[in-house]
């Protein structure tokens, strides 16, 4: 790893954090609670899906500590569905959807925009309280003793076989997604209303682009799910519905609808995460992007062609052949704009002058477990493949090379990017470039095994499995281990750094992103006073030239 | 940076001057204010639309399933009532208009006067709906609470809905599915009523308010987005009355 960085720092021994920032404007807890400011409600949620992650992730290591021995050893096979699905439900909609979206794109969504704060600040504040409501029900689900259906409540296993806390999880995800539906709408609002005069569409940064595109996905698909958890709840309290075939039902019906919302849910998840690895890799190779509108424009494909795929997570289900033709070729699709998105990330490399701090690691690690993600997502668009592959940990390990290799790499990235401008404050960077190679070979470990094993035809979702498949097993629980660590340390020394991290001063990665142009942590108002856009996106010339300008001045 | 701060404060101090005291501190101008938030009302009815958008798409595949058990439920519901709350939202919707209109125009009496009159129908509408409601409990028409398949295992037993459609009796397994159709009806309409009954809440809220002048100095966004709301309450019964009364009506 080469000693050269672009981090420009203030003297130390003279800088101060500015006095007068969002952080310290107000205090008192009602301060927070009832705060309107867009940084605010980012930091609330920051700290909030810290929390559950924590949950989730304990969840996943009790799941994997199973999975150890061939036996049911450590829990019953009862319990293991449940924390199973219990993992699933907080990782998907209490982690995963608002991750990226809800606290960095709340926290600079309005700074990059140019904007005083997003459109609607009591919307964005309705939407964390939801949030909070809807992680009360999950957690009141599992204290009262989960629910085992797994995080897609199939119907009729949902509607009629189980017994377990349907009603409280469904209506939890029900709020959660109204929760979602407000980000997203705000969003959409505010990059629509609030731009910054001169700041055009092609001049916003990437992630903006991205976030608009999830946010399309939260606003159209969530309500969907939405309707259709009111109707598995109604079936479950009248014993009619439409879903379960004891009443006529159909549950292909309910597949279609989950699904309507669910795969597009996979765009929301993933999309806020490729808008952060455009910003991160642009500014540590300092180059624009590369193909700047094609990667703008593969945001909103990814969008589009997301919602006309979703059939492909019922091949196995009884739709018709003809159906599942079309579904996989419009599957096949999506491949081409995510490619576009590696391809064009690969290309801003080329030639760039790459530094490789911790943001870096973390995209680095993305774009190679997020291709491999990606393409073994076109083995199982593939019908005949699927029919093989689904439902065993062919597909666990492809998801999870997606969300988790993926997104929450993207997230943790993203985090250590803008860490600077939301703290005031440095990061340690040794460690968490320790942190960040860490995460990276315990994720491998933990999922690549998975692959193998669902080739063999290890079934998903059961708490037992042959014994010989137990080599590959106690591979990926022990990558589970060291991923673990990997997720505890940046925990720790972000922690550490709020009170003994370097001041880091307003711009210190030389970004040129509007938000990095205001003092960090930023005013309550983000800017004193409404910048005018007179430059392109990731103009690195402009940059140098704002900062002679600076040096004139100052001389 | 200390420099930084101070010209904020200058900055911010003249920003809030001569403004609106409507206007809130992160919009630059009142245009602004407006475009964001009407658009905002625009993209939440569309989530709207998806909402619903599930409840008509297992309608419409549950109709072709059980298409003889749907026509004969739907011969059950009262097109008198169906007809007249039609008629009662539509007027609503116009009075809603009109409310829109005397805020713009700063008429705060006919303001007042048209909202009341909204809210007015609004219960009305609830109303009968209500009555119809009951009427469907009467018969044991209540899926999963009050029900049996009798009404279609000999339709000969309801003579006032018999003599006017001749419906001929269903296979038992098909009779059931009559239930169905109820659930849907229920679903359906009960989340459109939930919707009116949210409306009429808010409404309550938005004619005290009006009393005290809050809509007619000029700052017309709240009346005219709810008005969105109210009428797109209304289109959504504009399409459940077609499929839920009028459909099966040969």
């Amino acid at each position: 790893m080469s000693a050269a960085t672009i981090v420009s720092l203030p003297d130390q021994s003279t800088a101060t954090i500015p006095k007068m920032n969002f952080l310290s404007k107000e205090n008192g807890l009602l301060s927070w609670l009832l705060t309107g400011d867009h940084k605010r409600i980012a930091t609330l949620y920051l700290i909030s899906i810290t929390f559950f992650f924590f949950i989730g992730g304990s969840l996943a290591g009790l799941i994997r500590l199973e999975l150890l021995t061939p036996q049911t050893s450590l829990m019953a096979a009862d319990t293991y569905n449940k924390v199973f699905t219990m993992h699933g439900v907080i990782m998907v909609f209490l982690f995963l959807v608002p991750s990226v979206p809800a606290t960095i794109g709340n926290f600079v969504i309005p700074l990059m925009v140019g904007a005083r704060d997003l459109a609607l600040p009591k919307v964005n504040l309705l939407s964390w309280y939801l949030y909070v409501i809807a992680g009360i029900m999950v957690i009141y689900t599992m204290a009262a003793g989960g629910v085992d259906t797994g995080w897609t409540f199939t119907s009729p296993l949902s509607t009629h076989y189980l017994n377990t806390h349907v009603i409280s999880t469904g209506l939890a995800i029900f709020v959660a997604g109204f929760s979602s539906i407000f980000t997203g709408l705000n969003f959409i609002v505010t990059i629509h209303k609030m731009r910054a005069p001169g700041m055009t569409w092609f001049r916003l940064p990437l992630f903006v682009c991205s976030n608009y595109a999830a946010s399309i996905l939260m606003v159209l698909g969530t309500p969907v799910l939405a309707i259709t958890l009111v109707l598995v709840v109604l079936e479950r309290t009248v014993h009619i519905g439409v879903f379960d075939p004891a009443y006529g039902g159909d549950p292909i019906l309910f597949q279609h609808l989950f699904w309507f919302y669910s795969h597009p849910a996979v765009y929301i998840m993933i999309l806020p995460g490729m808008g952060v690895i455009s910003e991160v890799v642009s500014t540590f190779s300092r180059k624009r992007v590369f193909g700047y509108t094609a990667v703008a424009f593969s945001s909103v494909a990814i969008a589009v062609f997301g919602f006309f795929v979703w059939a492909h997570h019922m091949f196995i289900m009884g739709i018709s052949n003809y159906a599942a033709l079309v579904f996989s070729l419009l599957t096949m699709l999506v491949a081409v704009p995510s490619a576009i998105k590696i391809f064009n990330w690969a290309f801003t490399l080329y030639k760039g002058s790459i530094t490789f701090e911790t943001p870096m690691l973390y995209a680095f690690g993305f774009m190679g477990l997020f291709t491999i993600g990606g393409m073994t997502g076109v083995f199982l668009g593939s019908t005949g493949t699927d029919i093989h592959l689904t439902e065993t940990y062919f597909i666990v390990a492809h998801f999870h090379f997606v969300m988790v290799g993926g997104m929450l790499m993207a997230f943790l990235s993203g985090i250590h990017f803008w860490w600077p401008k939301w703290t005031g404050r440095m990061y340690p960077e040794k460690i968490s470039q320790f942190a960040a190679v860490v995460t990276f070979i315990g994720f491998n470990f933990t999922f690549f095994p998975q692959f193998i094993l669902g080739t063999l035809g290890m079934p998903r979702r059961y708490a037992a499995y042959p014994p010989e498949f137990q080599a590959l097993n106690v591979f990926s629980t022990a990558g589970a281990t060291i991923l673990g660590v990997g997720y505890l340390l940046p925990i720790l020394y972000l922690t550490w750094s709020l009170k003994y991290g370097a001041i880091a001063g307003n711009n210190p990665w030389q970004a040129t992103g509007l938000e990095w142009q205001t003092q960090s942590p930023p005013l309550t108002e983000n800017f004193p006073e409404i910048p005018i856009v007179d430059h392109e996106a990731y103009d690195y010339e402009w940059l140098e030239s704002q900062k002679q300008k600076e040096v004139a001045s100052v001389g | 940076m200390s420099d930084s701060t101070s010209t904020a404060n200058g900055v911010i101090a003249e920003v809030h001057h001569e403004h609106p005291s409507y206007q809130r501190h992160h919009f630059e101008s009142v245009d602004q204010q407006f475009d964001a938030t009407n658009f905002a009302m625009w993209l939440f009815l569309l989530t709207e639309i998806m909402f619903f958008g599930g409840l008509f798409t297992a309608y419409l595949i549950m109709r072709n399933w059980y298409y003889p058990a749907f026509v004969e439920a739907s011969h059950q519901l009262n097109i008198g009532w169906g007809t007249a709350n039609t008629g009662v939202l539509i007027v609503s919707s116009f009075t809603m208009a009109m409310g829109v209109w005397s805020a713009e125009m700063r008429k705060k009496g006919m303001l007042i006067l048209f909202l009341s009159l909204t809210w007015i129908l609004g219960v009305a509408f609830l109303g009968i709906k209500s009555i119809e409601y009951h009427e469907k409990w009467v018969k044991h028409h209540v899926p999963g609470l009050h029900w049996s398949d009798s009404s279609f295992l000999n339709p000969a037993s309801d003579p006032e809905v018999y003599k006017e459609y001749h419906d001929k009796p269903l296979a038992p397994d098909m009779a059931a599915k009559a239930g169905m159709y109820f659930f849907l009806y229920f679903a359906m309409t009960g989340m459109h009523a939930l919707h009116m009954i949210i409306g009429i809440s808010i409404l309550t809220f938005m004619i005290f308010r009006a009393r005290a002048g809050a809509y007619t100095t000029g700052h017309v966004t709240y009346v005219e987005n709810f008005g969105l709301y109210w009428h797109f309450v209304d289109i959504v019964w504009i399409f459940l009355f077609p499929l839920l009364y009028l459909i099966s009506r040969h």
